[in-house]
C-alpha cells in the first residue's frame, strides 16, 4: 500500500514533466499545425543552458534565465526560418525542424562535448523531504511537482481568462477571422511558439540535474513527447495534462511492479507450453511488463488512433 | 582463362601493396564505436584513448617494420549491430584490415560474424578484430573465432574477482542484480547468480532483473524496487547513460550499500556522481590508475591529460590493444598478412603499462590479466576522472584473474 503511494508520487513527477513539453508542443501543433521535430532539442537546450548558468550564477538565476533565452532562440527560430518556409506547405516545415534538431544537437555537442554534465540538484534542495516506508521522496522532486503545477495553472489562466488568451484560442481555430479584425496573427504565432519552447527549456532546467544532461536527452524523450500530443488531442491543454499523467503512471506502475505475461495467459485460460525454448511464442511467454513498459505509451496511442482519432480531449476531426 | 586472369591481379594487387609499404604508408586502424547518440560520450572517450596511444606508444618510436605508423580511422556506428556492419564494409572497402570496437556486445557478436564471413570469402584481404570492452562471455566461448582478440576480461571473469570480494564482505547478505536487457547484461547476470551460489550460498538474491538499453527515462521505478527489497549490494553491467542514471537515482532515493559497477568511471560519470557516489560506487576493472602503477604509468596519464585537459585514461587496455598489436606486427614482419599478426598474438606476453604482465590465451584469446577492484571517493586520488577531483583508487587487487576459468571455444584455425 506505502509503496503505491510512491509510485504515484514518482508517476506524477514523471507525467507532471512530460505536460511541460508537451504542453508547449500541443499548442504550436494546433495552431501552425508544424509537427515540431526540434521540441524536444529545446528542452536539451534548456538544461544545458541552465547549467551554463548555474556555473556562474546559481541555480535559481538558471532557472529563471535559461528559459528566457530559449524562447527567445524559439521566436527567432519562428520568425526568421519557419515562418520564411511556411510558405511552402508542411512538408519543408516539418524537415526543417527536423533538420534543426538534428543542427541543435550538433551545435551542443561541438560546445560542451559528449560527457555527461555535472548538473546537480541545488544544496538548498538536496534532502528528503519525507520518507514513505523506507522510501525516501527527495525534496527537489516535490519541487518539480509544485513548478510544473504553477505553470499549468498560470498558463490556463492566461488561455481562458485574459484577452491574450481569448486572442489565442480564436487564431487557433479561425485565423482569418481574427487577422481580419486588426489582431497581428504572425506575432501570436511567434509569441506561441516563443512561449512553447520556454516552457521546454523550464523543463530541461528542472529535469537536467535528475534525468542528467547530456547531448542524447533530446533523443531519449523525443518520440514520447508527439504520443502524449496524440493521445490527448492536439491543441487540447488539459488532454496533454491527462494523456501526460496517464503515460507517467502507466510507465512507473508497469516498472515497479513485475507483472507477467505468463501470469496473464494462463489467468485467461491459456495453458503454458511445457517446453518453452524452441516453442514459438517464447518471447510473449516470458515478457514482463518492466521490459515492455516504454512501448505502452505508443500500444495506447495505436488503440486511441483507432477508436478515437481525435485523442481523449481533442475537438476537431483529425 | 579465369585463373590465369585471378593470378595476374593478385600479383599485381601484391606489386601495388609491396610498392605501398615500401613508401611506408600507414597502418589504418577502424575504430567502430558509437560517437554520437546515448553512448557517444562513451565513444569518443575511447577514441581519443585509442589515437593517443597510437601516437605514444607507436609513431613517437619510429611506427612498425620500416617506419609505417598507425592511423585510427573512426567510424560511428551509433551502437546498432546494422549500422556497424556497414561502417566495417566502408573500412574494408578502405583497404582497412584491423578493426577496434568495445561498445555493446550485441555489436561485437554481429561483427565477429561478418569478420568470419569475410575472411573465408576474401582470404586476400582478411580483417582482424580487437575487441577492447565487448565483455559477453560468449565471444571467447561457443562464439569464438580466429579473428576476434579480447582485451578486456570477459564478464564471467569480473564476476569472479568481484564476488571474491563479495565472499570476504559478510555484512552482505541480499543483493540485488540489475542490468540492461542484451546478451551482456544477461551473461552479468547469470555469472552473479551462479557465483554467489557457489561462493556465498547463504546471501539471498532479491531481486534480477533487466530493462531497455538506452531507453529508460527515469530509474526511480527501478531504484524504489531496490530499496524496498532490502538489498544490502546492487550489481550492475550497466554502462553510459544507463550506467549513471540507475546509480543517480539509486542514492537518491535512499540506498547507501555499495553499487558495485564494471563501468561508473568517466565519460562525465565520475563527475555527475561527485559526492552522492562517494562510498557507494565501486568498480571491476583492469589497469591501475590510483594509486599510479609506476612512474611510467603517472608520465603516460600526465601526456594524456596534457593533450586532452577533458579526456580519461578510463580504459587502459587501449594502450594493450595497440601495444600488443605493434609488437604482433614486428614479429610477423608484415603487417597485410594477418594470419601470421593474429598467430603472433597468441600467447603473447606483454607488460601491461598500468598493471604487471598480460597474457593472450590461445585457447579462446582472452587476454588474461591483473582485476582490481576500487573505489569512487576523493581522498588520495592522483588522477581524478573528468577534472572533478574523484577518481577510483584501488582496494583489492586479483593477480591474473581467470588465468585457468574453462573455454568451451574450439576455434578453426586458417
Amino acid at each position: 500500500m506505502d509503496l503505491i503511494l510512491v509510485n504515484l508520487i514518482d508517476g506524477l513527477v514523471t507525467g507532471l514533466l512530460l505536460f511541460m513539453l508537451s504542453a508547449g508542443l500541443t499548442l504550436i501543433f494546433s495552431m501552425m499545425g508544424v509537427l515540431n521535430f526540434a521540441h524536444a532539442s529545446f528542452y536539451m537546450l534548456g538544461a544545458y543552458f541552465a547549467y551554463q548558468i548555474s556555473m556562474f550564477l546559481g541555480f535559481w538565476m538558471g532557472l529563471l534565465i535559461a528559459p528566457i533565452v530559449v524562447g527567445v532562440l524559439g521566436a527567432l527560430v519562428e520568425r526568421y526560418g519557419l515562418r520564411r518556409v511556411h510558405q511552402y506547405g508542411h512538408v519543408p516545415e516539418l524537415i526543417f525542424t527536423f533538420g534543426l534538431a538534428l543542427l541543435i544537437e550538433e551545435i551542443v555537442q561541438f560546445i560542451w562535448g559528449k560527457d555527461q554534465m555535472p548538473y546537480s540538484i541545488p544544496e538548498v534542495l538536496n534532502f528528503t523531504a519525507l520518507s514513505i516506508a523506507g522510501n525516501a521522496i527527495p525534496a527537489y522532486k516535490v519541487f518539480m511537482i509544485f513548478t510544473s503545477v504553477a505553470i499549468f495553472i498560470a498558463l490556463l489562466y492566461v488561455l481562458t481568462r485574459t484577452r491574450v488568451g481569448m486572442i489565442i484560442q480564436a487564431a487557433l481555430s479561425y485565423p482569418r477571422t481574427v487577422e481580419a479584425l486588426g489582431h497581428n496573427v504572425p506575432l501570436v504565432f511567434m509569441g506561441v511558439f516563443g512561449v512553447g519552447t520556454a516552457l521546454a527549456g523550464v523543463a530541461g532546467v528542472i529535469a537536467g540535474p535528475v534525468l542528467s544532461t547530456f547531448p542524447g536527452m533530446a533523443l531519449v524523450l523525443g518520440s514520447i513527447v508527439f504520443v502524449t500530443i496524440v493521445i490527448g488531442g492536439l491543441g487540447s491543454l488539459w488532454g496533454a495534462l491527462v494523456a501526460s499523467l496517464l503515460i507517467g503512471w502507466i510507465t512507473t506502475f508497469a516498472k515497479a511492479y513485475n507483472i507477467r505475461m505468463e501470469d496473464i495467459l494462463t489467468g485467461i485460460g491459456f495453458e503454458k507450453p511445457v517446453d518453452l525454448s524452441e516453442h514459438m511464442l517464447r518471447d510473449l511467454w516470458t515478457i514482463t511488463s518492466p521490459q515492455i513498459a516504454d512501448i505502452l505509451p505508443y500500444l495506447l496511442m495505436v488503440l486511441i488512433l483507432v477508436f478515437r482519432p481525435y485523442g481523449l480531449f481533442g475537438k476537431r476531426d483529425a | 582463362m579465369r585463373k590465369p586472369i585471378k593470378l595476374g591481379l593478385g600479383a599485381v594487387l601484391a606489386l601495388t601493396i609491396g610498392a605501398g609499404s615500401a613508401m611506408a604508408e600507414n597502418i589504418k586502424i577502424a575504430f567502430i564505436d558509437p560517437l554520437s547518440g546515448p553512448f557517444a560520450s562513451t565513444g569518443s572517450n575511447g577514441l581519443k584513448q585509442y589515437q593517443f596511444a597510437a601516437d605514444e606508444l607507436v609513431n613517437k618510436k619510429g611506427g612498425v617494420l620500416d617506419g609505417q605508423m598507425f592511423e585510427i580511422v573512426p567510424f560511428d556506428n551509433k551502437v546498432s549491430p546494422k549500422e556497424s556492419l556497414i561502417q566495417l564494409q566502408v573500412a574494408i572497402d578502405q583497404g582497412i584490415r584491423y578493426v577496434v570496437q568495445g561498445n555493446s556486445s550485441g555489436v561485437a557478436h554481429a561483427l565477429t560474424e561478418a569478420i568470419e564471413k569475410h575472411n573465408k570469402r576474401n582470404p586476400d584481404d582478411r580483417v582482424l578484430y580487437l575487441n577492447y570492452a565487448a565483455v559477453d562471455p560468449a565471444l571467447t566461448n561457443d562464439d569464438c573465432t580466429f579473428w576476434h582478440f579480447r582485451f578486456d576480461a570477459n564478464a564471467d571473469i569480473k564476476m569472479d574477482a568481484l564476488t571474491d570480494v563479495i565472499k570476504e564482505t559478510p555484512e552482505i547478505k541480499k543483493v540485488y542484480i540489475i542490468g540492461q536487457d542484451y546478451s551482456f547484461g544477461k551473461a552479468v547476470a547469470a555469472a552473479a547468480v551462479r557465483m554467489l551460489a557457489e561462493k556465498r550460498p547463504d546471501i539471498e538474491i532479491v531481486g534480477n532483473e533487466l530493462h531497455p538499453i538506452g531507453k529508460v527515462k527515469d530509474f526511480t521505478p527501478y531504484a524504489r524496487k531496490i530499496v524496498s527489497s532490502g538489498a544490502d549490494a546492487v550489481i550492475t553491467g550497466n554502462w553510459g547513460s544507463d550506467m549513471l542514471n540507475l546509480g543517480k537515482s539509486v542514492v537518491e532515493n535512499g540506498f547507501t550499500g555499495p553499487i558495485y559497477t564494471y563501468y561508473a568511471a568517466g565519460s562525465g560519470i565520475t563527475a555527475a556522481f561527485g559526492e552522492s557516489g562517494k562510498g557507494v560506487i565501486r568498480l571491476i576493472s583492469q589497469g591501475q590508475i590510483n594509486p599510479p602503477e609506476s612512474d611510467a604509468a603517472a608520465a603516460y596519464i600526465e601526456a594524456f591529460e596534457a593533450k586532452y585537459p577533458d579526456g580519461n585514461i578510463d580504459q587502459p587496455r587501449i594502450t594493450n590493444a595497440i601495444g600488443m598489436l605493434a609488437e604482433a606486427i614486428k614479429e610477423a614482419g608484415s603487417a597485410t598478412d594477418v594470419v601470421s599478426v593474429a598467430k603472433a598474438l597468441e600467447g603473447m606476453e606483454y607488460d601491461d603499462l598500468f598493471s604487471g604482465k598480460v597474457y593472450m590465451r590461445p585457447q579462446d584469446h582472452q587476454l588474461i590479466q591483473d582485476m582490481f577492484i576500487g573505489a569512487h571517493t576523493d581522498e588520495g586520488v592522483t588522477f581524478d576522472y573528468d577534472n572533478s577531483g574523484y577518481g577510483i583508487v584501488v582496494e583489492h587487487k586479483v593477480e591474473m584473474a581467470g588465468m585457468d576459468s574453462p573455454t568451451t571455444c574450439k576455434m578453426k584455425r586458417p
